[in-house]
Protein backbone atom coordinates (compact mmCIF):
# COMPACT_ATOMS: atom_id res chain seq x y z
CA UNK A 1 0.00 0.00 0.00
CA UNK A 2 1.37 3.41 -0.96
CA UNK A 3 2.22 5.93 1.72
CA UNK A 4 0.12 9.12 1.51
CA UNK A 5 1.14 11.52 4.34
CA UNK A 6 -1.70 13.61 5.80
CA UNK A 7 0.23 16.90 5.91
CA UNK A 8 0.77 17.18 2.12
CA UNK A 9 -1.26 18.26 -0.91
CA UNK A 10 -1.35 16.21 -4.12
CA UNK A 11 -1.89 16.59 -7.86
CA UNK A 12 -3.73 14.10 -10.03
CA UNK A 13 -0.43 13.55 -11.92
CA UNK A 14 1.24 12.19 -8.73
CA UNK A 15 3.24 15.20 -7.50
CA UNK A 16 3.13 16.10 -3.81
CA UNK A 17 3.29 19.68 -2.49
CA UNK A 18 4.34 20.82 0.99
CA UNK A 19 3.67 24.39 2.20
CA UNK A 20 6.69 25.96 3.94
CA UNK A 21 6.48 28.59 6.73
CA UNK A 22 8.02 31.24 4.42
CA UNK A 23 5.17 30.87 1.89
CA UNK A 24 7.14 28.79 -0.63
CA UNK A 25 6.20 25.19 -1.49
CA UNK A 26 8.33 22.07 -1.90
CA UNK A 27 7.43 19.61 -4.70
CA UNK A 28 8.26 15.94 -5.20
CA UNK A 29 6.71 12.80 -6.66
CA UNK A 30 4.61 10.46 -4.56
CA UNK A 31 5.51 7.06 -3.13
CA UNK A 32 3.02 5.59 -5.58
CA UNK A 33 4.68 7.30 -8.57
CA UNK A 34 8.22 6.17 -7.67
CA UNK A 35 6.90 2.65 -7.06
CA UNK A 36 5.39 2.54 -10.56
CA UNK A 37 8.51 3.93 -12.23
CA UNK A 38 11.04 1.74 -10.42
CA UNK A 39 14.71 2.42 -9.67
CA UNK A 40 15.63 6.01 -10.56
CA UNK A 41 18.78 6.53 -12.63
CA UNK A 42 18.64 10.19 -13.67
CA UNK A 43 16.75 13.33 -12.74
CA UNK A 44 16.59 16.45 -14.91
CA UNK A 45 15.71 19.52 -12.83
CA UNK A 46 14.52 22.99 -13.91
CA UNK A 47 16.78 26.05 -13.71
CA UNK A 48 16.48 28.25 -10.62
CA UNK A 49 14.57 31.42 -11.51
CA UNK A 50 12.43 29.79 -14.18
CA UNK A 51 8.75 30.81 -14.09
CA UNK A 52 6.33 27.91 -14.48
CA UNK A 53 2.73 27.86 -15.61
CA UNK A 54 0.30 25.46 -13.96
CA UNK A 55 0.84 21.93 -15.35
CA UNK A 56 3.94 22.98 -17.33
CA UNK A 57 6.49 20.20 -17.86
CA UNK A 58 9.40 21.16 -15.64
CA UNK A 59 11.45 18.07 -14.74
CA UNK A 60 12.13 14.56 -16.00
CA UNK A 61 12.53 11.51 -13.78
CA UNK A 62 14.19 8.60 -15.54
CA UNK A 63 14.11 5.09 -14.15
CA UNK A 64 15.43 1.81 -15.46
CA UNK A 65 12.00 1.31 -17.03
CA UNK A 66 10.87 4.68 -18.28
CA UNK A 67 11.38 8.42 -18.43
CA UNK A 68 8.50 10.48 -17.14
CA UNK A 69 7.75 14.20 -17.13
CA UNK A 70 6.99 16.05 -13.91
CA UNK A 71 4.38 18.82 -14.17
CA UNK A 72 4.18 22.00 -12.13
CA UNK A 73 1.32 21.38 -9.65
CA UNK A 74 1.15 25.14 -8.97
CA UNK A 75 2.16 28.15 -11.06
CA UNK A 76 5.21 29.94 -9.68
CA UNK A 77 8.95 30.58 -9.84
CA UNK A 78 11.68 28.02 -9.05
CA UNK A 79 13.64 29.11 -5.96
CA UNK A 80 15.77 26.01 -5.40
CA UNK A 81 16.35 22.52 -6.76
CA UNK A 82 17.54 19.37 -4.98
CA UNK A 83 21.05 19.03 -6.41
CA UNK A 84 21.66 15.92 -4.26
CA UNK A 85 19.58 14.02 -6.82
CA UNK A 86 22.27 14.43 -9.49
CA UNK A 87 24.57 12.06 -7.61
CA UNK A 88 21.85 10.10 -5.77
CA UNK A 89 18.69 9.80 -7.89
CA UNK A 90 17.70 6.78 -5.77
CA UNK A 91 16.74 9.19 -2.96
CA UNK A 92 13.40 9.49 -4.79
CA UNK A 93 12.86 5.76 -4.24
CA UNK A 94 14.07 5.57 -0.67
CA UNK A 95 12.75 8.87 0.74
CA UNK A 96 10.19 10.25 -1.74
CA UNK A 97 8.62 12.64 0.79
CA UNK A 98 11.80 14.05 2.38
CA UNK A 99 15.33 13.83 0.92
CA UNK A 100 13.87 12.91 -2.48
CA UNK A 101 12.21 16.33 -3.00
CA UNK A 102 12.63 17.85 -6.49
CA UNK A 103 12.33 21.64 -6.26
CA UNK A 104 11.08 24.58 -4.18
CA UNK A 105 8.64 26.99 -5.81
CA UNK A 106 7.39 30.49 -4.92
CA UNK A 107 3.66 30.29 -5.83
CA UNK A 108 2.20 32.98 -8.03
CA UNK A 109 -0.97 32.83 -5.91
CA UNK A 110 -0.81 31.53 -2.29
CA UNK A 111 -4.38 30.24 -2.59
CA UNK A 112 -3.42 27.86 -5.42
CA UNK A 113 -2.73 25.13 -2.83
CA UNK A 114 -6.47 24.93 -2.20
CA UNK A 115 -7.03 23.62 -5.73
CA UNK A 116 -4.94 20.50 -5.04
CA UNK A 117 -6.12 17.18 -3.59
CA UNK A 118 -5.74 16.46 0.11
CA UNK A 119 -4.49 13.07 1.34
CA UNK A 120 -7.97 11.56 1.35
CA UNK A 121 -8.70 12.82 -2.15
CA UNK A 122 -5.43 11.44 -3.51
CA UNK A 123 -6.02 8.06 -1.78
CA UNK A 124 -9.48 7.90 -3.40
CA UNK A 125 -7.87 8.57 -6.79
CA UNK A 126 -5.37 5.76 -6.26
CA UNK A 127 -8.21 3.41 -5.27
CA UNK A 128 -10.19 4.42 -8.36
CA UNK A 129 -7.13 3.90 -10.59
CA UNK A 130 -6.42 0.45 -9.22
CA UNK A 131 -10.09 -0.54 -9.42
CA UNK A 132 -10.37 0.50 -13.05
CA UNK B 1 25.82 -12.36 -52.47
CA UNK B 2 24.61 -15.93 -52.11
CA UNK B 3 22.57 -17.46 -54.92
CA UNK B 4 19.00 -17.98 -53.67
CA UNK B 5 16.82 -19.74 -56.26
CA UNK B 6 13.14 -18.91 -56.47
CA UNK B 7 11.18 -20.90 -59.03
CA UNK B 8 7.73 -19.79 -60.19
CA UNK B 9 5.92 -22.08 -57.71
CA UNK B 10 8.19 -20.77 -54.85
CA UNK B 11 7.16 -17.22 -55.75
CA UNK B 12 3.49 -18.23 -55.98
CA UNK B 13 3.64 -19.93 -52.57
CA UNK B 14 5.24 -16.86 -50.97
CA UNK B 15 2.72 -14.46 -52.53
CA UNK B 16 -0.11 -16.76 -51.47
CA UNK B 17 1.17 -16.84 -47.87
CA UNK B 18 1.13 -13.06 -47.55
CA UNK B 19 -2.06 -12.64 -49.58
CA UNK B 20 -0.64 -10.54 -52.41
CA UNK B 21 -1.63 -11.12 -56.03
CA UNK B 22 1.65 -10.35 -57.80
CA UNK B 23 5.23 -9.15 -57.25
CA UNK B 24 4.26 -5.82 -58.84
CA UNK B 25 1.52 -5.34 -56.23
CA UNK B 26 4.23 -5.18 -53.55
CA UNK B 27 5.40 -1.89 -55.10
CA UNK B 28 1.94 -0.29 -55.34
CA UNK B 29 2.94 2.45 -52.93
CA UNK B 30 5.52 3.84 -55.35
CA UNK B 31 3.78 6.07 -57.93
CA UNK B 32 3.97 4.49 -61.39
CA UNK B 33 5.96 7.35 -63.02
CA UNK B 34 8.72 6.83 -60.44
CA UNK B 35 9.11 3.11 -61.06
CA UNK B 36 12.23 2.39 -63.11
CA UNK B 37 11.77 -1.26 -63.91
CA UNK B 38 11.73 -0.96 -67.67
CA UNK B 39 14.45 -3.20 -69.16
CA UNK B 40 13.02 -3.21 -72.68
CA UNK B 41 16.44 -2.44 -74.18
CA UNK B 42 17.40 -6.01 -73.35
CA UNK B 43 15.49 -8.56 -75.38
CA UNK B 44 13.66 -11.20 -73.35
CA UNK B 45 15.61 -14.44 -73.33
CA UNK B 46 19.03 -12.91 -74.10
CA UNK B 47 21.74 -15.27 -72.89
CA UNK B 48 23.73 -14.35 -69.78
CA UNK B 49 26.92 -14.18 -71.89
CA UNK B 50 25.44 -11.45 -74.11
CA UNK B 51 23.94 -9.44 -71.22
CA UNK B 52 27.18 -9.60 -69.19
CA UNK B 53 29.16 -8.29 -72.13
CA UNK B 54 26.70 -5.44 -72.73
CA UNK B 55 26.84 -4.45 -69.03
CA UNK B 56 30.65 -4.59 -68.99
CA UNK B 57 30.84 -2.35 -72.09
CA UNK B 58 28.48 0.19 -70.53
CA UNK B 59 30.49 0.20 -67.29
CA UNK B 60 33.75 0.65 -69.19
CA UNK B 61 32.27 3.71 -70.94
CA UNK B 62 32.39 5.52 -67.57
CA UNK B 63 36.18 5.22 -67.66
CA UNK B 64 38.39 5.21 -64.59
CA UNK B 65 38.81 8.93 -64.04
CA UNK B 66 41.27 10.43 -61.57
CA UNK B 67 39.35 12.28 -58.91
CA UNK B 68 40.29 15.79 -57.81
CA UNK B 69 36.89 16.62 -56.34
CA UNK B 70 36.07 16.48 -52.64
CA UNK B 71 33.29 18.82 -51.47
CA UNK B 72 32.14 16.48 -48.71
CA UNK B 73 33.01 13.05 -50.16
CA UNK B 74 36.60 11.82 -50.46
CA UNK B 75 38.46 9.33 -52.63
CA UNK B 76 40.63 7.51 -50.09
CA UNK B 77 42.43 4.20 -50.40
CA UNK B 78 40.44 1.41 -48.71
CA UNK B 79 42.46 -1.63 -47.55
CA UNK B 80 41.05 -4.78 -49.18
CA UNK B 81 40.49 -6.38 -45.76
CA UNK B 82 37.83 -3.79 -44.82
CA UNK B 83 35.03 -4.94 -47.10
CA UNK B 84 36.14 -8.56 -47.04
CA UNK B 85 35.41 -8.50 -43.29
CA UNK B 86 32.33 -6.26 -43.41
CA UNK B 87 30.54 -8.48 -45.93
CA UNK B 88 30.88 -11.57 -43.74
CA UNK B 89 27.47 -12.89 -42.72
CA UNK B 90 28.05 -11.90 -39.08
CA UNK B 91 28.21 -8.19 -39.95
CA UNK B 92 26.17 -7.98 -43.12
CA UNK B 93 23.15 -6.04 -41.87
CA UNK B 94 22.39 -2.34 -41.71
CA UNK B 95 20.31 -2.86 -38.57
CA UNK B 96 20.72 -3.17 -34.86
CA UNK B 97 19.47 -6.70 -34.16
CA UNK B 98 15.99 -6.94 -32.65
CA UNK B 99 17.26 -9.17 -29.85
CA UNK B 100 20.26 -6.92 -29.53
CA UNK B 101 21.90 -8.61 -26.56
CA UNK B 102 21.89 -11.94 -28.38
CA UNK B 103 24.37 -10.45 -30.88
CA UNK B 104 27.34 -9.65 -28.69
CA UNK B 105 29.71 -9.37 -31.67
CA UNK B 106 27.59 -6.66 -33.33
CA UNK B 107 27.23 -4.79 -30.03
CA UNK B 108 30.96 -4.98 -29.36
CA UNK B 109 31.67 -3.59 -32.82
CA UNK B 110 29.25 -0.68 -32.30
CA UNK B 111 30.77 -0.05 -28.86
CA UNK B 112 34.22 0.11 -30.45
CA UNK B 113 32.92 2.47 -33.16
CA UNK B 114 31.53 4.76 -30.42
CA UNK B 115 34.81 4.59 -28.49
CA UNK B 116 36.88 5.45 -31.59
CA UNK B 117 34.65 8.40 -32.53
CA UNK B 118 34.74 9.68 -28.93
CA UNK B 119 38.55 9.38 -28.94
CA UNK B 120 38.94 11.07 -32.36
CA UNK B 121 36.77 14.01 -31.31
CA UNK B 122 38.08 14.09 -27.70
CA UNK B 123 34.53 14.13 -26.33
CA UNK B 124 32.92 11.90 -23.69
CA UNK B 125 30.37 9.87 -25.61
CA UNK B 126 29.37 8.99 -29.20
CA UNK B 127 26.30 7.15 -30.50
CA UNK B 128 25.99 4.11 -32.77
CA UNK B 129 25.87 6.35 -35.91
CA UNK B 130 23.38 8.43 -37.90
CA UNK B 131 22.37 8.50 -41.57
CA UNK B 132 24.96 10.94 -42.93
CA UNK B 133 26.96 14.01 -42.01
CA UNK B 134 24.27 16.52 -42.99
CA UNK B 135 21.47 14.84 -41.00
CA UNK B 136 23.90 14.34 -38.10
CA UNK B 137 24.30 18.13 -38.03
CA UNK B 138 20.51 18.58 -38.00
CA UNK B 139 20.36 16.21 -35.01
CA UNK B 140 23.17 18.17 -33.32
CA UNK B 141 21.21 21.41 -33.82
CA UNK B 142 18.08 19.89 -32.25
CA UNK B 143 20.22 18.50 -29.39
CA UNK B 144 21.66 21.93 -28.72
CA UNK B 145 18.20 23.50 -28.62
CA UNK B 146 17.05 20.93 -26.07
CA UNK B 147 20.28 20.96 -24.12
CA UNK B 148 21.07 24.65 -23.77
CA UNK B 149 19.68 25.14 -20.27
CA UNK B 150 20.84 28.72 -19.79
CA UNK B 151 19.49 30.05 -23.07
CA UNK B 152 16.01 29.42 -24.45
CA UNK B 153 16.72 31.00 -27.85
CA UNK B 154 15.45 29.12 -30.94
CA UNK B 155 18.14 30.69 -33.13
CA UNK B 156 21.18 28.82 -34.49
CA UNK B 157 24.08 30.37 -36.42
CA UNK B 158 25.30 28.58 -39.56
CA UNK B 159 28.37 30.06 -41.28
CA UNK B 160 28.42 30.22 -45.08
CA UNK B 161 31.70 28.29 -44.92
CA UNK B 162 29.62 25.24 -43.92
CA UNK B 163 28.86 22.78 -46.77
CA UNK B 164 25.88 24.18 -48.78
CA UNK B 165 24.16 20.77 -48.79
CA UNK B 166 24.48 20.59 -45.01
CA UNK B 167 22.87 24.04 -44.68
CA UNK B 168 20.01 22.96 -46.95
CA UNK B 169 19.51 19.66 -45.10
CA UNK B 170 19.51 21.32 -41.69
CA UNK B 171 16.92 23.85 -42.93
CA UNK B 172 14.70 21.04 -44.26
CA UNK B 173 14.85 19.03 -41.03
CA UNK B 174 14.72 21.68 -38.30
CA UNK B 175 12.66 24.56 -39.75
CA UNK B 176 9.30 22.85 -38.99
CA UNK B 177 10.37 22.83 -35.31
CA UNK B 178 10.32 26.63 -35.09
CA UNK B 179 14.09 27.00 -35.40
CA UNK B 180 15.53 30.19 -36.85
CA UNK B 181 18.68 29.58 -38.89
CA UNK B 182 20.91 32.61 -39.33
CA UNK B 183 23.65 32.60 -41.96
CA UNK B 184 27.00 34.24 -41.15
CA UNK B 185 29.19 35.51 -44.00
CA UNK B 186 32.92 34.83 -44.29
CA UNK B 187 36.01 36.99 -44.79
CA UNK B 188 36.83 37.37 -48.49
CA UNK B 189 40.61 37.23 -48.03
CA UNK B 190 40.80 34.12 -45.85
CA UNK B 191 37.62 32.19 -46.69
CA UNK B 192 36.95 31.80 -42.96
CA UNK B 193 34.53 33.05 -40.33
CA UNK B 194 35.55 36.23 -38.49
CA UNK B 195 34.75 36.24 -34.78
CA UNK B 196 33.96 39.97 -35.13
CA UNK B 197 31.06 39.05 -37.47
CA UNK B 198 29.36 37.48 -34.42
CA UNK B 199 29.20 40.75 -32.45
CA UNK B 200 25.61 41.57 -33.59
CA UNK B 201 24.43 38.38 -31.86
CA UNK B 202 25.86 39.20 -28.44
CA UNK B 203 22.81 41.17 -27.23
CA UNK B 204 20.45 38.21 -27.81
CA UNK B 205 22.70 35.17 -28.02
CA UNK B 206 21.58 32.20 -30.13
CA UNK B 207 21.28 28.67 -28.74
CA UNK B 208 24.19 27.36 -30.80
CA UNK B 209 26.98 28.23 -33.23
CA UNK B 210 28.09 25.70 -35.87
CA UNK B 211 31.78 25.67 -36.84
CA UNK B 212 33.10 23.47 -39.69
CA UNK B 213 36.76 22.33 -39.52
CA UNK B 214 38.13 22.25 -42.14
CA UNK B 215 35.42 24.37 -43.73
CA UNK B 216 33.81 23.79 -47.15
CA UNK B 217 36.67 25.71 -48.85
CA UNK B 218 39.24 23.50 -47.09
CA UNK B 219 40.30 26.49 -44.98
CA UNK B 220 40.97 26.18 -41.26
CA UNK B 221 38.68 28.20 -38.98
CA UNK B 222 39.86 29.97 -35.80
CA UNK B 223 38.18 27.30 -33.71
CA UNK B 224 39.61 28.35 -30.32
CA UNK B 225 38.42 31.95 -30.62
CA UNK B 226 35.01 30.92 -31.97
CA UNK B 227 34.49 28.35 -29.19
CA UNK B 228 35.44 30.81 -26.48
CA UNK B 229 33.11 33.44 -27.99
CA UNK B 230 30.27 30.92 -27.88
CA UNK B 231 30.86 29.95 -24.27
CA UNK B 232 31.26 33.57 -23.13
CA UNK B 233 27.73 34.22 -24.40
CA UNK B 234 25.97 31.05 -23.22
CA UNK B 235 25.99 29.58 -26.74
CA UNK B 236 26.64 25.87 -27.39
CA UNK B 237 29.37 25.11 -29.93
CA UNK B 238 28.69 22.42 -32.57
CA UNK B 239 31.78 21.23 -34.47
CA UNK B 240 31.41 19.73 -37.98
CA UNK B 241 34.61 17.82 -38.57
CA UNK B 242 36.33 15.54 -41.08
CA UNK B 243 37.44 12.35 -39.30
CA UNK B 244 40.68 11.98 -41.30
CA UNK B 245 41.63 15.60 -40.58
CA UNK B 246 41.17 14.93 -36.86
CA UNK B 247 44.30 12.75 -36.94
CA UNK B 248 46.27 16.01 -37.41
CA UNK B 249 44.09 18.86 -36.21
CA UNK B 250 43.15 19.72 -32.64
CA UNK B 251 40.03 17.64 -31.76
CA UNK B 252 36.77 19.50 -30.96
CA UNK B 253 36.90 18.49 -27.27
CA UNK B 254 40.05 20.62 -26.96
CA UNK B 255 38.87 23.73 -28.84
CA UNK B 256 39.20 26.90 -26.77
CA UNK B 257 39.17 26.84 -23.00
CA UNK B 258 36.25 24.44 -22.54
CA UNK B 259 36.04 22.49 -25.80
CA UNK B 260 33.15 22.09 -28.24
CA UNK B 261 29.88 20.78 -26.79
CA UNK B 262 28.87 18.56 -29.72
CA UNK B 263 30.87 17.20 -32.68
CA UNK B 264 29.43 15.59 -35.78
CA UNK B 265 30.38 14.82 -39.34
CA UNK B 266 30.53 12.49 -42.30
CA UNK B 267 32.13 9.08 -41.76
CA UNK B 268 32.48 8.22 -45.48
CA UNK B 269 36.25 8.91 -45.53
CA UNK B 270 36.70 5.99 -43.09
CA UNK B 271 36.70 3.07 -45.49
CA UNK B 272 33.50 3.75 -47.44
CA UNK B 273 33.83 4.01 -51.24
CA UNK B 274 32.42 6.76 -53.44
CA UNK B 275 29.40 5.19 -55.12
CA UNK B 276 27.10 7.58 -57.00
CA UNK B 277 26.24 9.58 -53.90
CA UNK B 278 25.97 7.08 -51.11
CA UNK B 279 25.35 5.41 -48.77
CA UNK B 280 26.99 7.64 -46.20
CA UNK B 281 27.57 7.44 -42.45
CA UNK B 282 26.85 10.13 -39.88
CA UNK B 283 28.65 10.31 -36.56
CA UNK B 284 27.96 12.42 -33.48
CA UNK B 285 29.60 12.82 -30.08
CA UNK B 286 29.14 15.15 -27.14
CA UNK B 287 30.12 16.10 -23.62
CA UNK B 288 28.60 13.96 -20.86
CA UNK B 289 26.35 16.83 -19.76
CA UNK B 290 24.43 16.46 -23.05
CA UNK B 291 24.37 12.64 -22.99
CA UNK B 292 20.62 12.37 -22.47
CA UNK B 293 19.96 14.63 -25.44
CA UNK B 294 21.79 12.29 -27.86
CA UNK B 295 19.63 10.76 -30.61
CA UNK B 296 19.78 7.13 -31.72
CA UNK B 297 21.20 4.00 -30.18
CA UNK B 298 23.94 3.70 -27.57
CA UNK B 299 25.82 0.55 -26.69
CA UNK B 300 27.35 0.26 -23.23
CA UNK B 301 29.75 -2.18 -21.64
CA UNK B 302 28.61 -4.06 -18.56
CA UNK B 303 29.00 -7.37 -16.72
CA UNK B 304 26.55 -10.25 -16.65
CA UNK B 305 25.38 -11.98 -13.46
CA UNK B 306 28.51 -14.14 -13.43
CA UNK B 307 30.69 -11.04 -13.62
CA UNK B 308 31.71 -11.65 -17.24
CA UNK B 309 32.05 -8.56 -19.46
CA UNK B 310 29.36 -8.02 -22.06
CA UNK B 311 27.70 -5.35 -24.18
CA UNK B 312 24.16 -3.99 -24.04
CA UNK B 313 21.96 -1.27 -25.49
CA UNK B 314 21.77 1.44 -22.85
CA UNK B 315 20.12 4.76 -21.96
CA UNK B 316 17.09 3.72 -23.98
CA UNK B 317 14.75 6.05 -22.07
CA UNK B 318 15.76 8.68 -24.70
CA UNK B 319 14.34 6.54 -27.50
CA UNK B 320 10.94 6.39 -29.14
CA UNK B 321 9.95 2.88 -27.99
CA UNK B 322 10.08 4.19 -24.40
CA UNK B 323 9.82 7.97 -24.57
CA UNK B 324 7.24 8.01 -27.39
CA UNK B 325 6.61 11.49 -28.79
CA UNK B 326 9.14 13.09 -26.43
CA UNK B 327 12.02 10.92 -27.70
CA UNK B 328 15.25 12.72 -28.63
CA UNK B 329 14.84 11.60 -32.25
CA UNK B 330 12.84 9.29 -34.48
CA UNK B 331 16.06 7.53 -35.47
CA UNK B 332 15.92 3.95 -34.27
CA UNK B 333 18.27 1.87 -36.34
CA UNK B 334 21.54 3.19 -37.75
CA UNK B 335 24.12 2.75 -40.48
CA UNK B 336 25.39 -0.44 -38.86
CA UNK B 337 27.06 -1.83 -41.97
CA UNK B 338 28.97 1.37 -42.69
CA UNK B 339 29.82 1.85 -39.02
CA UNK B 340 31.33 -1.66 -39.19
CA UNK B 341 33.41 -0.63 -42.22
CA UNK B 342 34.58 2.56 -40.46
CA UNK B 343 35.48 0.62 -37.30
CA UNK B 344 37.46 -1.99 -39.20
CA UNK B 345 39.17 0.74 -41.27
CA UNK B 346 40.24 2.63 -38.13
CA UNK B 347 41.30 -0.58 -36.39
CA UNK B 348 43.42 -1.65 -39.37
CA UNK B 349 45.16 1.72 -39.69
CA UNK B 350 45.53 2.47 -36.00
CA UNK B 351 46.27 5.98 -34.83
CA UNK B 352 49.71 6.05 -36.53
CA UNK B 353 48.22 4.87 -39.80
CA UNK B 354 45.42 7.42 -39.67
CA UNK B 355 47.96 10.18 -38.96
CA UNK B 356 50.06 9.02 -41.93
CA UNK B 357 46.96 9.19 -44.19
CA UNK B 358 46.16 12.69 -42.91
CA UNK B 359 49.76 13.88 -43.44
CA UNK B 360 49.78 12.51 -46.99
CA UNK B 361 46.42 14.20 -47.71
CA UNK B 362 47.73 17.50 -46.40
CA UNK B 363 51.00 17.25 -48.38
CA UNK B 364 49.13 16.35 -51.60
CA UNK B 365 46.63 19.17 -51.19
CA UNK B 366 49.51 21.63 -50.83
CA UNK B 367 51.38 20.06 -53.77
CA UNK B 368 48.26 20.30 -55.95
CA UNK B 369 47.65 23.92 -55.02
CA UNK B 370 51.31 24.81 -55.66
CA UNK B 371 51.36 22.98 -59.00
CA UNK B 372 48.14 24.56 -60.31
CA UNK B 373 48.98 28.10 -59.19
CA UNK B 374 52.20 27.82 -61.24
CA UNK B 375 49.90 28.25 -64.26
CA UNK B 376 49.77 31.95 -65.16
CA UNK B 377 45.95 32.21 -65.27
CA UNK B 378 45.43 30.38 -61.95
CA UNK B 379 45.41 32.06 -58.56
CA UNK B 380 44.37 31.16 -55.01
CA UNK B 381 41.97 33.78 -53.57
CA UNK B 382 42.32 32.67 -49.94
CA UNK B 383 45.38 32.81 -47.72
CA UNK B 384 45.95 30.63 -44.68
CA UNK B 385 46.28 26.94 -43.90
CA UNK B 386 43.97 24.29 -45.31
CA UNK B 387 43.26 20.59 -45.42
CA UNK B 388 41.98 18.28 -48.20
CA UNK B 389 40.86 21.03 -50.55
CA UNK B 390 41.45 24.56 -51.75
CA UNK B 391 39.74 27.23 -53.83
CA UNK B 392 41.38 28.40 -57.06
CA UNK B 393 40.30 30.90 -59.70
CA UNK B 394 41.14 29.85 -63.24
CA UNK B 395 40.12 32.92 -65.28
CA UNK B 396 37.52 31.01 -67.32
CA UNK B 397 34.12 29.50 -66.47
CA UNK B 398 34.84 26.57 -64.16
CA UNK B 399 31.91 24.43 -65.31
CA UNK B 400 33.20 24.49 -68.91
CA UNK B 401 36.80 23.80 -67.95
CA UNK B 402 35.87 20.74 -65.88
CA UNK B 403 34.03 19.34 -68.90
CA UNK B 404 37.22 19.70 -70.93
CA UNK B 405 39.18 18.02 -68.13
CA UNK B 406 36.63 15.19 -67.99
CA UNK B 407 37.46 14.39 -71.62
CA UNK B 408 41.01 13.74 -70.38
CA UNK B 409 39.70 11.36 -67.68
CA UNK B 410 40.18 13.96 -64.95
CA UNK B 411 37.46 14.97 -62.51
CA UNK B 412 38.71 18.49 -62.03
CA UNK B 413 36.83 19.78 -59.02
CA UNK B 414 33.61 21.39 -57.83
CA UNK B 415 32.56 24.70 -59.50
CA UNK B 416 31.57 27.14 -56.77
CA UNK B 417 29.55 29.73 -58.73
CA UNK B 418 26.10 28.28 -57.94
CA UNK B 419 26.64 28.31 -54.18
CA UNK B 420 29.06 31.25 -53.95
CA UNK B 421 28.40 33.60 -56.90
CA UNK B 422 30.56 36.30 -55.28
CA UNK B 423 33.66 34.15 -55.87
CA UNK B 424 33.17 34.35 -59.62
CA UNK B 425 32.21 31.86 -62.33
CA UNK B 426 35.85 30.80 -62.54
CA UNK B 427 36.04 29.63 -58.89
CA UNK B 428 36.81 25.93 -58.50
CA UNK B 429 37.14 23.79 -55.37
CA UNK B 430 39.93 21.24 -55.83
CA UNK B 431 40.97 18.32 -53.65
CA UNK B 432 43.78 15.79 -53.34
CA UNK B 433 43.76 12.87 -50.91
CA UNK B 434 46.58 10.43 -50.11
CA UNK B 435 45.58 8.41 -53.19
CA UNK B 436 46.71 11.12 -55.64
CA UNK B 437 50.26 10.54 -56.84
CA UNK B 438 52.80 13.14 -58.00
CA UNK B 439 52.17 11.89 -61.55
CA UNK B 440 48.39 12.45 -61.14
CA UNK B 441 49.03 16.01 -59.98
CA UNK B 442 51.41 16.73 -62.90
CA UNK B 443 48.88 15.29 -65.31
CA UNK B 444 46.17 17.60 -63.93
CA UNK B 445 48.46 20.65 -64.11
CA UNK B 446 49.60 19.90 -67.67
CA UNK B 447 46.08 19.33 -68.94
CA UNK B 448 44.65 22.38 -67.18
CA UNK B 449 47.45 24.57 -68.53
CA UNK B 450 46.93 23.28 -72.08
CA UNK B 451 43.14 23.75 -71.91
CA UNK B 452 43.37 27.27 -70.48
CA UNK B 453 45.95 28.34 -73.10
CA UNK B 454 43.99 26.81 -75.97
CA UNK B 455 40.72 28.48 -75.01
CA UNK B 456 42.25 31.83 -74.06
CA UNK B 457 40.32 34.30 -71.91
CA UNK B 458 39.14 36.48 -74.81
CA UNK B 459 36.88 33.93 -76.45
CA UNK B 460 35.15 32.48 -73.40
CA UNK B 461 32.27 34.85 -72.92
CA UNK B 462 31.42 34.91 -76.62
CA UNK B 463 31.11 31.16 -76.79
CA UNK B 464 27.69 29.81 -75.89
CA UNK B 465 27.46 27.17 -73.18
CA UNK B 466 27.55 23.59 -74.42
CA UNK B 467 24.22 22.33 -75.63
CA UNK B 468 22.98 25.68 -76.96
Amino acid sequence: MSEVPENLKYSASHEWVRAEPDGSVVVGITHHAQDLLGDMVYIELPEVGRALRLNEECAVVESVKAASDVYAPIAGTIEAVNSELTAQPELINTLPYSDGWLFRLRPEMPTALNDLLDADGYRRQLDDDSGA
Amino acid sequence: MPFIPHAADDVAAMLDTIGVASIEALFDEIPAPLQQCDLSAIEPGEPEMVVSRLAAERAAADGVPICFVGAGAYDHHIPAAVWDLVTRGEFYSAYTPYQAEASQGTLQLIYEFQSMIAALTALDVANASLYDGASALAEAVLMALRGNRSNRSRQVLLPRTLHPAYRATVATIVTPQQVELETIDYQRDSGTLDVAALAPYEANPPAALVVPQPNFFGQLEAVDQLTDWAHRHGVLLIAVVNPIALALLKPPGEWGEKGADIACGEGQPLGIPLASGGPYLGFISCREALLRQLPGRLVGRTVDRDGKPGFTLTLQAREQHIRRSRATSNICTNQGLLAAAATIYMALLGSDGLTAVARACHANRNALLTALTEIAQVEAPFSGAGFHEAVIRIGQPADQIIRSLAAQNLIGGYPLANDYPELGEDALLICATESRSAADISRYRDNLQRILERRGPACTRLRPADGL
